[in-house]
């Protein structure tokens, strides 16, 4: 039996057309995949994403001890910022890609994967020395508004000005009268909040939002949009682009490995690696010929299998058929070509530029 | 909303069929692309080409999905409808007037054994 979020009436009583998604009832899309996409990259759209786990740690040393299981750093974060960060085992390759959010030294919230959520929770307490996380994914629900129009309809729901949280900056306050942790983040390459509030609440924000936000036609948008948003932009999706057989700095995020920290687990192995160069890349492609490339297709080069591919669609804004995918250190530079096998035809693509979406 | 002509036969697969004078043209039912979500591409077979009944014979994709277009009868390609590769999200707009191909029956009673549109209704309905 699937678990539901708090929003799941909610998502039944809107038209959503519900799927399993890791072991959660969520919904794919409500009135079309590519009107909701649509919608995010220039109105506004609404995200349940309260299957997302939150781990959290307090007191004392929270921030060394957080700070030891991740690759960013958040030692170097002022209160009130937060940062994309790796999760790794001890090879150097991901349990999980997280955010974590500093509230002050003693308090460091993590936000991670929904089907990764007690893994990750049980490799923190198992390497955890002092100071034991607790594991919230329970105590909250998430909603992520987002869009270009997004800041307006959350900021005309909060008494509390939002101009100063920047990106990848939050805060707390009340939005609607429900407390939440307001979030300068997404998944979407578009401005926008992730809102954390309790459960109960959820239901009451969810549709405040969609209240307030009908000047700018405000609607909700499904997992399916969320997953062609995302990668438009080449954001990493667990799973699919990153996973414990990857490393960061294979995965192209080299930017969230932070070298110089005294310590985390997996650092040396990132370190050797960084000395010797990556022996593979994950690259975003564009199709030269027809055919939409796919999770698990391979990538070839003179009918020999070199890579996969890790996730691919049509893009909606881009209009274009992308793929993201693993290929040899060679065949990584931009311009590089090679095949991706669609059913049996060796079809062309061309390493570009990433991300696949620029704002217009 | 869901519309099934009934002057149509179709398969438990979700594709249209009717007759062309001695062909068969083939599309796939409301329900197939209601499931599919927004269509962005269409792949077919080459004209002349045969296909057999309850194969594939093509591939249509949504942004999210792939799936396989299988032939209601066996025969040869006939006929290939361009306009559909060319605008995949006509299948959307219209399933019954985005034909995909048109095929010369190796056998011309085949097709009077497709279902007709209460079977195929009512195997929609059993299904939900």
């Amino acid at each position: 039996m699937a678990r539901s979020t708090p929003l799941n009436a909610a998502h039944r009583k809107l038209g959503g057309r519900m799927v399993d998604f890791a072991g959660w009832d969520m919904p794919v899309q409500y009135d079309g995949l590519i009107q909701e996409h649509e919608r995010v990259r220039t109105g506004v759209g609404l995200f349940d994403v309260s299957h997302m786990g939150e781990i959290e740690f307090t007191g004392p040393g929270a921030l060394e001890e957080a700070n030891r299981l991740i690759t960013n750093d958040l030692a170097k974060c002022a209160d009130g910022q937060a940062v994309y960060a790796g999760l790794l085992n001890e090879k150097g390759t991901f349990v999980d890609d997280v955010v974590a959010y500093r509230f002050s030294p003693e308090h460091i919230f993590i936000c991670v994967n929904a089907s990764n959520a007690d893994k990750d929770f049980a490799w923190m307490a198992e390497n955890a020395k002092k100071v034991k996380p607790v594991n919230r994914s329970n105590d909250f629900a998430q909603i992520a508004v987002q869009g270009p129009k997004a800041f307006g309809v959350v900021q005309r729901l909060s008494p509390k000005s939002l101009e100063g949280v920047g990106t990848y900056r939050f805060t707390t306050g009340d939005v609607a009268g429900v407390p939440c942790i307001i979030s300068r983040t997404g998944y979407t390459g578009e401005d926008g909040f992730e809102l954390y509030c309790a459960p109960d609440k959820a239901e009451a924000l969810w549709y405040a939002i969609l209240e307030a936000g009908k000047p700018e036609a405000a609607a909700p948008a499904g997992l399916g949009a969320r997953d062609s948003l995302r990668t438009e932009m080449k954001y990493a999706l667990y799973g699919n682009d990153i996973d414990d057989a990857h490393t960061p700095l294979e995965a192209g995020l080299g930017w969230i490995v932070k070298l110089d920290k005294p310590d985390f687990i997996g650092k040396s192995v990132l370190v050797a690696q960084k000395a010797a160069g990556v022996p593979r890349k994950l690259v975003g492609f564009e199709m030269l010929d027809t055919g939409i490339p796919r999770a698990h297709y391979a990538i070839t080069q003179d009918g020999e299998k070199v890579g996969e591919v890790t996730s691919g669609t049509m893009g909606p804004s881009i209009k274009k058929a992308v793929g993201i995918g693993y290929v040899p250190t060679a065949l990584s530079a931009e311009g590089s070509t090679f095949n991706v096998d669609i059913r049996g035809r060796a079809a062309a693509a061309r390493v570009v530029k990433t991300p696949f979406y620029k704002k217009p | 909303m869901s519309n099934y002509p009934s002057d149509l036969k179709y398969t438990k697969d979700h594709e249209w069929a009717k007759k062309a004078g001695s062909n068969i043209v083939v599309g796939v039912t409301f329900h197939a692309q209601d499931a599919l979500g927004a269509v962005v591409y269409v792949e077919l077979p080459k004209v002349g080409s045969t296909v057999t009944a309850h194969a594939s014979f093509g591939v249509i994709e949504s942004t999210k999905a792939v799936s396989e277009l299988f032939a209601p009868v066996t025969g040869k390609v006939a006929k290939i409808n361009d306009d559909v590769t060319a605008n995949p999200g006509s299948v959307n707009d219209d399933p019954y007037k985005a034909w995909l191909i048109e095929i010369e029956p190796a056998t011309a009673s085949d097709f009077d054994a497709l279902l007709d549109q209460p079977t195929y209704v009512a195997s929609l309905d059993a299904a939900k």
